[in-house]
């Protein structure tokens, strides 16, 4: 984990309750627009539906939910983050879309013991940019089923 | 991938191929040991397989090749004659070949295993053969020659080859590489009757050369992209065909009617790609069977028909387990020793048979053996053994519910766990396997006659038609394999949807289909239908079962597309994946058997069907209870042979005659610290005694309350049950009546009667005690 988050410098960012997040731009297929979901009764909560990407079905996840963060409020449609992972693609539903941006390994740091909850596991640090955080997700964890739910 | 890696897979291709045929050659020839074309066949395949590791390197290989080699030579020139011995050494020969293959295909390496002791079997058998023309070791050096330039001149032959096929694309055809290599090698050779079968059985073999030049070799993956592909070229031509109503453009509707034919025809046509005959999977059983036959001494032909029946890929891949473990588990299980066969009145040789054909879109495969069948009553006492049922369940089972027994987790009735199969695991993953590509599986036996068992898959699993439903807002799609009609109830019209406490039902034909409704069984909303408005039941079959999916709307059947959920939803055992419809949209195709578990309709069926078995039995239990009975049969005097209610003895004795007593006028014994009156049953029915005096005196122990008496009578035959037809005495002293029991006329005793005039106090006492 830690080699990726070192390795990495460019990072594609989005927002998420007016917070700033950065995924490892290796790891990103493609950004989607709003796309119909299709609902999977019985799955877990943060299974939002499946998407029809080009003939192939993706799993939507919603990361609010994933990061214990409250139910998106505005009627803005959320945007997809299509996630490569080895055998499936998993969509990522987020708030808005930001841009790639690069960033300077020296400004990366861990999260404090203050960051608690689910999301202390999906954010392995932050790098500080000049006017605010980005905090970085793994992405790997993020789309794990094990840690789901 | 460096030349040299590519050089190596492609002899690996090769070597494989040449093996799986060998495997079949091999113990074909057994039955014809003199088909010379064969043993060629045989010796070159081996023969390609030194030249070439000789080539590359594998030292190892080469060495154990050499000597199957040399065993071979001597037979393909008559030396010495094929016997079984020799076939399971060649067949050992082959095994240690496939596994160096794979351990070159692992690690790059030959491996570790140490072949010499195969080596030494082989180099014996050949010795067997020894003539007088070459001592042993003369044609050792012989062939040791002959090989090292055959395997000098291969590997030119096949440098030469790669190297002029270099540009041209004959990588993709490694087949026609083989028999560049095959006569070339062997030719300069020049050793004693090498040259005629080798040169031959090229020349006469044209279906080798026919089937490299019009055949290719392609990678699963192109095929399964290919069809992934044409899924979408059908779901577009679906979205356009929605359009072609709004457009009125005769250029544009004649187009899409193109498109639409050329998209059914690709479709079939590449399916067609991923169908293979069964025939691939059969082709290991022959050696097998033989193999398994062998070790367990058994006689047992394989017949197979069918062969070219044709399956999906992923379909064949899926059932080759399955089929191998039914295989082994009937020669192992199945088929009775042939001397025990012979006493049964059958053939001594078992005959296992496969047979597959298509049928309504499905593929039957159907495994059929005359062995000795499923023992129902052997199958319910292992079963109650192992805990799998209890025996209370198992006294309400038919005769076909035991034989299905076997395919609970953790059966097994071989008596003893060979290392062939008894292990407790099998059948039950045999059905599981077969189930999870949407197969039935079905065991039908005849006690002493045979089993056959009755397997139906579909023939593909990427494309299958299926209804589409709405129900809360969504569609799914329901496999019309598991679709057996549709209901529509119309308000007012009958008593519709009914409830037994709670629990919807629907007469179906007079009987009670029991219902749910598949937006509450989702977790969706869903709103219980009022009386005033249509209802749509879709009727499935779920295990034997049937029960109704009340859905909000039915759609249409369409040819659908499916896809695997991917890992977030693997629990789900209600959805067998997903397809995309016609307007682009994801819809979830419903796994009939997952939502009938959930849904409790399977267990609900069960339970039901249970309690009516069961009801069914205590019926027929009452009316037998009627007239059978079990009975004591003795005998009194010289002739007459009596019965009595086995229920009615306490148990039976043998006392010396010496220890009886007399007590009250009466003779008594002391017995289990009681005194036990005794009273000789001849006496009592007035028949001339015929005890042997230097005999202990046979004793009824009668009971009756507390007490005991014991009725000496001259001899017990034999506890039987039978049904017992009475017929009324003609003199009705002492008598129920008479009645036939193993072919004698046999007396019922009245034995209260008797007893009570015996002993009236017996009786007066215990009826008060048993008031007491």
């Amino acid at each position: 984990m830690s080699a990726i988050v070192s390795s990495a410098t460019q990072y594609c960012t989005f927002y998420l309750d007016g917070q700033f997040f950065g995924i490892d731009v290796q790891r990103v297929q493609e950004v989607l627009r709003h796309q119909t979901l299709t609902p999977v009764p019985l799955a877990a909560g943060t299974v939002r539906g499946l998407i029809n990407l080009r003939g192939q079905i993706v799993t939507a996840l919603d990361l609010r939910q994933r990061l214990g963060m409250p139910e998106r409020t505005s009627n803005k449609p959320p945007m997809n983050i299509v996630i490569r992972s080895d055998d499936e693609a998993v969509a990522l539903l987020v708030d808005e879309i930001g841009e790639v941006v690069d960033v300077e390994e020296g400004r990366f740091e861990r999260p404090p013991e203050t960051l608690q909850g689910p999301a202390r596991e999906l954010i392995p640090g932050a790098y500080k940019l000049d006017d605010r955080l980005l905090l970085i997700l793994d992405t790997d964890k993020a789309i794990s089923p094990q840690y789901g739910s | 991938m460096s030349d040299m890696d590519e050089v190596v897979r492609e002899f690996l291709v090769e070597s494989y191929e040449g093996l799986d045929q060998l495997d079949r050659d091999l113990v074909a020839l057994e039955l014809d040991p003199k088909n010379s074309d064969r043993l060629s066949a045989i010796f070159r395949c081996i023969h390609t397989v030194k030249g070439t590791c000789g080539f590359l390197g594998f030292g190892k290989l080469e060495k154990v090749a050499h000597v199957g080699e040399n065993l071979l030579s001597l037979l393909r020139d008559g030396k010495i004659e094929l016997s079984q011995d020799i076939t399971s050494g060649l067949l050992k020969l082959v095994d240690a070949v496939r596994q160096m293959l794979s351990a070159i295909e692992a690690t790059g390496a030959e491996g570790t295993v140490d072949y010499s002791a195969l080596e030494a079997e082989l180099a014996d058998l050949a010795k067997v053969g020894k003539t007088e023309e070459f001592s042993m070791d003369d044609a050792e050096a012989l062939f040791r020659a002959a090989a090292e330039k055959a395997k000098m001149a291969a590997a030119v032959a096949s440098a030469v080859a790669r190297v002029m096929d270099e540009p041209a694309s004959a990588r993709a055809m490694p087949a026609a590489a083989a028999p560049v290599v095959a006569p070339a090698a062997p030719a300069p050779a020049g050793v004693p009757h090498a040259e005629h079968p080798v040169a031959a059985p090229s020349a006469d073999d044209p279906k080798v050369s026919t089937l490299s030049d019009t055949s290719i070799r392609v990678d699963v993956q192109h095929l399964d992209r290919l069809m992934n592909l044409v899924g979408e070229l059908v779901l577009a031509r679906n979205q356009i065909l929605q359009f072609t109503g709004q457009i009125e453009n005769v250029a544009f509707q004649a187009t899409t009617q193109r498109l639409n034919l050329i998209t059914t025809e690709l479709q079939e046509g590449v399916m067609k790609t991923r169908m293979q005959p069964i025939g691939n999977v059969w082709s290991k059983f022959p050696r097998v069977v033989r193999d398994l036959s062998r070790q367990l001494n058994k006689q047992v032909t394989l017949v197979m028909e069918g062969a070219e029946t044709e399956l999906d890929k992923t379909i064949i891949e899926a059932i080759k387990d399955p089929l191998t473990h039914i295989v082994r588990n009937s020669v192992d299980h199945g088929f009775e020793m042939p001397e025990k066969r012979v006493a049964a009145g059958k053939n001594g040789e078992g005959k296992l048979l496969l047979r597959a054909f298509h049928e309504g879109g499905q593929v039957n495969i159907e495994i059929i053996d005359d062995g000795n069948g499923i023992d129902g009553e052997k199958v319910r006492a292992k079963a109650i053994e192992k805990g799998l049922i209890t025996a209370d369940q198992a006294s309400r089972m038919v005769e076909r519910e035991l034989q299905n027994l076997v395919f609970l987790p953790g059966f097994s009735t071989a008596e003893k766990v060979t290392n062939v199969s008894g292990r407790g695991v099998g059948m039950d993953v045999v059905r599981t396997n077969i189930e999870k590509i949407g197969g039935t599986v079905d065991i039908v036996s005849a006690k002493g006659e045979g089993t056959t068992l009755k397997i139906k898959i579909p023939l593909t699993l990427a494309i299958i038609p299926a209804l589409t439903v709405t129900a809360g807002g969504d569609r799914y799609a329901i496999p019309q394999v598991n679709l057996l009609e549709l209901v529509r109830l119309e308000p007012g019209v009958g008593p519709g949807i009914e409830k037994m406490h709670g629990a919807p039902v629907y007469r179906l034909r007079g009987n009670l289909l029991p219902l749910c409704y598949l937006g509450r069984e989702l977790g969706r909303e869903y709103t219980e239908p009022t009386g005033d408005q249509a209802i749509n039941i879709v009727v499935l079959q779920a295990d034997e079962r049937q029960f109704g999916l009340i859905v909000d709307g039915i759609n249409d059947t369409e040819e659908i597309v499916v896809k695997p959920l991917g890992a977030h939803m693997k629990g789900l055992s209600t959805f067998a994946g997903a397809t995309i419809m016609g307007d682009g949209r994801v819809a979830l195709i419903l796994d009939v058997m997952g939502l009938a578990h959930r849904a409790n309709v399977i267990s609900e069926t069960r339970d039901r069907r249970l309690v009516e078995l069961a009801e069914a039995e205590a019926k027929a239990a009452a009316e037998r209870a009627k007239n059978t009975a079990s009975l004591l049969v003795f005998g009194v005097g010289e002739q007459t042979r009596m019965a009595i209610p086995l229920a009615t003895v306490a148990r039976l004795e043998e006392l010396q005659r010496d220890t009886l007593e007399r007590a009250g006028g009466r003779e008594v014994v002391q017995y289990r610290g009681e005194i036990l009156p005794l009273a000789r049953l001849s006496d009592l029915v007035g028949i001339m005694s015929n005890e042997n005096l230097d005999q202990p005196l046979q004793v009824i122990v009668y009971q009756r309350g507390g007490r005991q008496v014991g009725l000496i009578v001259d001899a017990i035959h034999d506890i039987i049950e039978e049904t017992v037809h009475l017929e009324r005495p003609v003199d009705g002293r002492d008598l129920l009546g008479s009645a036939v029991i193993q072919s004698k006329v046999t007396d019922l005793l009245d034995v209260e009667g008797v007893l009570r005039n015996a002993f009236p106090s017996l009786f007066s006492d215990a009826d008060e005690g048993a008031y007491a």
